[in-house]
């Protein structure tokens, strides 16, 4: 299988200014420090953690929004780049984002069909304008929203049709990648499983691959062929959606695995919860960075940085688990 | 804290370079002074001598680099008009100025944020509508028409008080509350909008829910937080005590700096003209540094973080 | 169960100017002493405002009716002074975003004090004190020096702590906590909800939690209601609620909620959006989004009735009186969930 998109040891640390003594002092924010992965063609790759982990710089880096500090992206065999020339217009034409606030990406004076037909008068300044409006109505179709929507506002219509106006948008051309950052987060339980389904036939039917990134552990299962988790700016286990929530190895993946509050659960709660709150990017501790709240460090945590090393598709980056001495913690069964 | 103060005073000190420059460059560009002083008429020996004596014959950056030594030496040059110090020409007229602008303040302050905050609190009630629309009126009306307006009726009409001059204090009062009420509509508008920006923050909602009275909330979480984009519009009133009045002394012949900048102005006195720029631009960047500082002081988001050993 | 708050017909209806809109139409629930109420329901279905309502915090754009007794005493249109008395004191709240809820410019240890002084009198080096001992309780380090600090200074589930610890000072019989976690990230989730949990075993507090989240509310309540325009449509112990919910949105909720053990399936979805509180239809404001809804069901308003055996279940459907619903099996299948009505 050819992998769509392959991620290299990317990094992006920002020069910040900590407020400290008398003048500050320089610092690095290692906001994604080190992450490698790649999606398949069709595939999902699916992106947890927790805020501040770089998972929406993470975004960001892969469509060449902002450039990264080192490490590469590539996009159908093609480096992708920060530089914002004609060849990366060319690439970003195929690789679309959704975001979680939909009306903040929307223009809130144009009704939203002239907006869903916009790709095609930026990149199709040929095709006559009815053909545009055509297109855009089949898509609108396709998204679920009626014909009778088109010439209404984004803010007379509900945040879940605006997320289906943003996808039908994101759509419009084609993409074969889709990068969805957080895009059910600000919708209730009703409409964010209509928007969840929408997205789920809209990839079978056009096959487009995501990079589906969510705080939601739930929502991230549902919709991943494949899950990594992020701790400050490092990837800490991936595999199959199955293997990573069911038989979680990282002791930040158990807690987090733990932690989350189903109606099925309910009773039977062995949380893992973790002290503390996660320490700032810019003060990443030493060694394994998840060693100052993880429950069973030991002292040697602290001198290197974990490698991912993978068994079978499932890979984790914790010295313990990959010495073999799996620790005994509870395991969110 | 110490950082955030330096960082201030440096941006104050390029503010002024600025404003020095700006001086500079404006009135060099806006037409010749030896033609208006000496009139068109005059023989071309005197424009020389004149031009010789003002050093205008020199290349235009001799003559900034000249005037931005004198000007850092607090040499300021003489009035082209009368050959006295422009110090002094201005200076003599500030505490004249300052004598209206000063009670106006008070006057601004005193009416305006009272109102702003009852306009606030009572928001869509008779009382807000009320205020509303005294300040509506109040700038939207130009001063020098609330001027006349008031002169009309108090010197004309009443003959309460006199409509020009500077003999008494009665000739202030005119002046003063024309300024005043002016200034007060603006305070009011801009307070009702900052206290209603925190009367929906989510904290004054924890102050009821903790049981405190709406008074006592008020009091003691709205106001200090309201207080903070007060500062700045009360910094900028501040920093027009001293030229704020050129409508209101032109209209009630107050000889203020005001005054003297129209006649200035009107006479191509650069000097003169000069020395007033420059100090609006000083009093200016000196209010808002004051600000500045307050902030810091107020609102403790924008002070430094202590040093924290670990957390 | 002795009752400790009794909300009866609570009716609101927001002055939009021209016209009155009604946000909550005569919602009555009950909390006992020490009970966990879960509350649940989407947003803007009245879930937050019914219990700001009950304390007199919707401001005066709102006009209340109905009753609202603590201990058997009415307080609904009570007076203004012995409202203020009940909040933080016998009745204390918390809310979702705790770090624009603590007020940024005075120090943490001056909020707390402030309730410290309102509701126990103490003042000065007592209520310092006091106020240090109830940041150690809520698991807060260096409690003496977090007291001097602003609350920009803290991460988010510190200053929910915090928001804790300010409810705690009034010593209430009843917490009422509007979305404690829902700011907050995945594990400090987890400590604030353990952190709850705990404090409510020592202490004996009544706890109504208001939730968007099926799970947190499962996780924490005895009992469950859930809300939808405006009204509670079903109510029961949370078993029977999660184990044998009655009312189709219910079903359809749980159904909606993406699992993260056992297999994965796709998702139900519930079709359409929630009506604006302004175009409710008649009769069950649920039917226009309901796969087994019939003509029936917009003749008029379901009553609230017991649902199968249990005394302590109810709900408010035609569809399901006395048991299941007749056509649960095709329950919300509907297939074209792309479509919004």
């Amino acid at each position: 299988m050819t992998d769509l998109l392959r991620v290299n040891d990317l990094k992006r640390h920002y020069e910040v200014h900590v407020p400290e003594g008398l003048f500050g002092r320089k610092a690095s924010l290692k906001a994604v420090d080190g992450v490698s992965f790649s999606i398949e063609k069709g595939r999902t790759l699916g992106l947890v953690g927790e805020s501040g982990c770089g998972k929406s710089t993470t975004a960001k880096l892969v469509l060449g929004l902002i450039p990264a500090t080192s490490g590469t992206v590539e996009f159908a065999g093609t480096p992708v780049t920060a530089r914002h020339d004609a060849q990366w217009r060319a690439m970003r034409r195929r690789m679309q984002m959704i975001y979680q606030d939909p009306l903040g990406a929307l223009d809130r004076r144009l009704p939203v069909i002239t907006q869903i037909a916009e790709p095609f008068e930026i990149h199709y300044a040929q095709m006559p304008a009815a053909e545009r409006t055509d297109r855009a109505a089949v898509l609108m179709d396709s998204v679920g929203l009626r014909p009778d929507m088109a010439m209404r506002y984004p803010h007379e219509l509900s945040g879940g049709q605006r997320q289906r106006v943003v996808i039908a948008r994101a759509l419009a051309l084609e993409p074969d990648l889709l990068v969805c950052d957080e895009p059910v987060s600000a919708l209730d339980v009703s409409i964010q499983a209509q928007v969840l389904n929408l997205l789920d036939d809209l990839r079978e039917r056009t096959g487009f691959a995501a990079l589906f990134i969510s705080h939601d552990l739930k929502v991230v299962r549902q919709m991943s062929d494949q899950v990594a988790v992020m701790y400050l700016g490092r990837i800490v286990e991936s595999g199959l959606p199955e293997e990573v929530f069911r038989r979680p190895q990282h002791p930040y993946t158990k807690a987090l695995v733990s932690a989350i509050p189903t109606p099925a659960r309910r009773g039977k709660r062995e949380r893992i919860v973790l002290e503390g709150d996660p320490p700032s990017p810019v003060d990443v501790p030493s060694g394994c960075s998840f060693h100052t709240r993880c429950p069973i460090a030991q002292a040697s945590c602290r001198n290197a940085v974990p490698q991912l090393v993978a068994s079978g598709g499932h890979a984790v980056a914790c010295h313990l688990v990959n010495a073999g001495a799996t620790p005994a913690v509870q395991a969110a069964e | 804290m110490v950082q955030y103060l330096l960082m201030k005073i440096f941006r104050a000190l390029v503010t002024v370079t600025l404003i020095v420059s700006a001086a500079f460059v404006v009135l060099r560009l806006s037409g010749d002074p030896a033609i208006i002083i000496l009139g068109p008429e005059a023989p071309p020996e005197a424009f020389e001598a004149f031009r010789r004596n003002w050093g205008l014959d020199q290349p235009i950056w001799v003559q900034y680099f000249k005037y931005f030594a004198a000007v850092f030496q607090g040499d300021l040059g003489n009035s082209m008009r009368d050959g006295r110090s422009a110090l002094v020409v201005v200076g003599e007229r500030i505490p004249l100025t300052l004598a209206i602008t000063l009670p106006a303040l008070f006057i601004k302050l005193a009416i305006g944020l009272p109102a702003g905050v009852m306009a606030a609190l009572y928001r869509n009630t008779w009382v807000d509508r009320l205020i509303m629309m005294l300040s509506v009126a109040g700038f939207t009306v130009p001063s020098f028409v609330l001027g006349l307006v008031l002169a009309m009726i108090f010197a004309v009409w009443l003959g309460w008080l006199p409509s020009g001059g500077s003999d008494t204090w009665a000739h202030a009062v005119l002046p003063t509350v024309t300024m005043g009420l002016v200034g007060a509509a603006v305070i009011a508008r801009f307070t009702r909008s900052a206290m209603l920006e925190v009367l929906g923050q989510p904290y004054i909602r924890t102050a009821s829910a903790k049981g405190l009275l709406w008074r006592d909330v008020v009091r003691n979480h709205a106001l200090p937080n309201a207080a903070i984009p007060t500062l700045t519009i009360i910094g900028f009133l501040v920093g027009s005590l001293v030229a704020g009045a050129v409508v209101v002394e032109s209209v009630f012949s107050w000889p203020g700096v005001g005054r003297l900048l129209v006649n200035a102005v009107a006479n191509r006195d650069l000097a003169v003209v000069q020395v007033i720029l420059l100090l609006v631009g000083l009093t200016m960047v000196g209010a808002n540094l004051a600000v500045d500082i307050l902030y810091g002081i107020v609102d403790p988001r924008l002070r430094i973080k202590r040093l924290q050993a670990g957390s | 169960m002795e009752t400790l708050l009794s909300i009866k017909d609570l009716t609101i209806d927001f002055d939009q100017g021209k016209r009155f809109v009604r946000a909550l139409h005569g919602v009555s629930l009950n909390v006992a002493r020490g009970e966990v109420l879960g509350v649940v329901g989407e947003s803007g279905c009245g879930k937050s405002i019914t219990w700001l309502a009950a304390l007199g915090l919707l401001g005066s754009k709102a006009r209340i009716s109905g009753s609202v007794r603590l201990n058997g005493q009415e307080i609904a249109g009570a007076p203004e002074n012995d409202l203020a008395g009940l909040r933080g004191g016998r009745i204390a709240m918390i809310f979702q975003d705790p770090s624009s809820s603590l007020n940024p410019v005075h120090r943490i240890g001056r909020q707390i004090a402030e309730a410290l002084k309102l509701h126990r009198g103490m003042t000065g080096a007592s209520a310092n004190a006091e106020a240090a001992r109830l940041l150690d309780r809520v698991g807060i380090a260096n409690a003496t020096r977090r007291l001097r600090e602003y609350p920009h200074e803290m991460s988010g589930g510190m200053n929910q702590r915090i928001m804790i610890a300010m409810a705690l000072a009034g010593e209430p019989d009843l917490l009422i906590a509007d979305e404690p976690t829902t700011a907050l990230d995945a594990t400090i989730q987890a400590q604030i909800l353990d952190l709850l949990t705990e404090l409510r075993r020592d202490s004996g507090m009544a706890l109504v939690l208001i939730s968007h989240d099926l799970g947190v509310v499962a996780d924490m309540s005895d009992r469950v209601a859930v809300m939808y325009g405006g009204r509670v449509i079903e109510e029961a112990d949370t078993g029977s609620l999660f184990d044998s919910p009655a009312h189709p949105y219910t079903r359809g909720l749980i159904a909606a909620l993406p699992d993260i053990d056992g297999p994965r399936r796709r998702l139900e979805s519930i079709p359409g959006t929630v009506p604006a509180p302004d175009q409710l239809p008649p009769g069950c404001s649920f039917a226009p989004r309901c796969a087994i809804a019939s003509k029936i069901c917009d003749a008029r308003v379901p009553a609230f009735l017991p649902y199968g055996e249990k005394q302590s279940h109810f709900a408010a459907c035609i569809k399901c009186r006395g048991g299941a619903p007749t056509e649960t099996a095709s329950m919300p299948g509907n297939k074209s969930a792309l479509v919004p009505a």
